[in-house]
């Protein structure tokens, strides 16, 4: 491992290494709870460059970091905790998005996009989601099992979803899943990593140059009319939005989905209770994304000015990554934090979406997703069960994104 | 109980208008409204869990 000097202030002692690996899938990397007692804001260096970073693990402070102005998203500041390695020249190339931009350009591009996704609107979506589920459930059905519940159904739904909101051609999916999966993985070349992005975004500029031409009824037609007058984004500004918004759209939700599929079946109790009082599920789902937190280490961000947080001064100019899945699992807001509880009442204050003005735009969405997905399983197959030993899955330890590859289901 | 917002740092997040429809709601726009700026007492849990969620931090509530 390479280390620069000033990545061990206190000498000789190496600094621990982020990422770190989750044992169980339920629960939070095993040194998280260590860190939240006896060194809540500690240092870290980050694997893929040995560069130092703070690590944030208390619930209360993660909220006061994400809720802070004094600091800043943009990925080009030097401090920055890049999770990926970048060279530099790619990175003056990056053209910042939504999650890497900094108010007032924040604030303006994603005023822009919020009416798509208020709780209204949201719900007025309910009733095609439910048909998109029915029909892969149905297709699922057909093939007498066993299935890879994530190719026949966690991956497709939020897919088709999230395609039919941009008015992207859903016939093109297996090559944007593919780059969209390439972007998640932690332990691509910088040159395997840029190529994804390149190829999504020549993908994409297609589409958007396409609509600027022949505007669709779909969120980016609706979004370049916008911007007609507002004029907040340029065309390259849209492509990343869009690309932002493919990539962000499926691959979480669909990472939720499996999970989510997979703890159920591991505690039939609870799966039981749901499928008596399907009123329970909402409940259940903010559980689920609790125990999960499968995007814990999206939320990097770059002092801006001397902050305090805890006991601890992080300065100008250093990375922070605010760990939500240690958030999540701080037991004095979630007691007993490594059990699953459909019924823990303080659930919906976890911060698996993150918190503060970067909060996952598309979380509500996300939420009705889930719903008509569990709660179509749960009632159209109720003998759903594991084709596979537990054991033997592989999950996404590599990846930006925590899931798992496969999850073979019959019943 | 006296509910206020700050609609220049509202991020459109709906949380609130999830979680206590019955005194947020969001406009064309997607940023907060809110329908009664004094709710009822049996209204007090929801809007303080939405103040509290809020990611924002954009909903004051004055007892
Ligand atoms: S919860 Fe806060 S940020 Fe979200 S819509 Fe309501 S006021 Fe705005």
């Amino acid at each position: 491992m390479t280390q620069s000097a000033d990545a061990a202030p206190d000498a000789g002692a190496p600094l621990p290494q982020f990422p770190m690996r989750r044992t169980c899938p339920f629960s939070e990397p095993r040194e998280y709870a260590a860190m939240r007692a006896d060194n809540p804001v500690s240092r870290a260096a980050l694997k893929v460059n040995g560069k130092p970073t703070w690590l944030v693990t208390r619930h209360e402070d993660v909220r006061q970091v994400l809720g802070d102005g004094r600091v800043s998203s943009n990925l080009k500041l030097p401090g920055y905790p890049h999770q990926f390695h970048i060279p530099e020249e790619m990175l003056a190339q990056i053209r910042p998005m939504l999650l890497s931009m900094d108010p007032p350009e924040h604030t303006a591009q994603r005023r822009m996009l919020i009416r798509e996704f208020t709780a209204r609107r949201v719900k007025e979506m309910r009733p095609r989601i439910q048909e998109i589920v029915d029909e892969r459930v149905d297709a699922m059905l057909a093939t007498g099992g066993p299935v890879d519940l994530v190719t026949a159904l966690a991956l497709p739904v939020p897919s088709l979803v999230i395609c039919e909101l941009l008015g992207v051609p859903y016939e093109d999916h297996a090559q944007f899943e593919e780059w969209s999966a390439a972007m998640m993985n932690h332990e691509l070349s910088p040159a395997e990593y840029g190529a994804a992005v390149q190829a999504l975004d020549a993908y994409l500029d297609k589409l958007v140059t396409l609509k600027e031409d022949e505007p669709g009824d779909d969120l980016i037609s609706r979004f370049l009319e916008k911007n007609r007058s507002e004029q907040v984004a340029d065309h390259v500004d849209v492509v990343t939005m869009a690309r932002l918004m493919l990539v962000g759209g499926h691959e979480t939700t669909a990472n939720m989905i499996a999970l989510g599929v997979l703890a159920l079946l591991q505690h039939p109790e609870q799966l039981a209770e749901l499928q008596e009082d399907p009123a329970l599920l909402p409940g259940a789902i903010e559980e689920l994304l609790r125990v999960f937190s499968i995007s814990d280490s999206g939320t990097a961000r770059v002092a801006l000015e001397d902050i305090e947080v805890g006991d601890i001064t992080i300065r100008a100019g250093e990375g922070i990554l605010a760990l939500n899945n240690a958030a999540n699992h701080d037991e004095s807001v979630f007691p007993d934090p490594a059990t699953l509880d459909i019924h823990r009442k303080e659930a919906r204050s976890h911060l698996a979406f993150g918190y503060g003005i970067h909060q996952c735009i598309g979380a509500n969405l996300a939420r009705v997703e889930l719903e008509a997905v569990y709660g179509t399983l749960l009632r159209r197959i109720p003998g759903l069960r594991l084709a596979a030993d537990p054991d033997e899955l592989r999950f996404k330890d590599d990846a930006m994104v925590y899931g798992v590859y496969e999850l073979p289901v019959t019943w | 109980m006296r509910v206020t917002t700050e609609r220049d740092r509202c991020v459109g997040s709906g949380q609130c208008a999830l979680l206590s429809p019955e005194v947020f709601d969001q406009d064309d726009h997607g940023l907060v409204v809110v329908l009664r700026e004094e709710p009822a007492d049996d209204l007090r849990a929801g809007v303080l869990q939405a103040a509290d969620l809020c990611p924002s931090r954009s909903i004051r509530v004055d007892s």
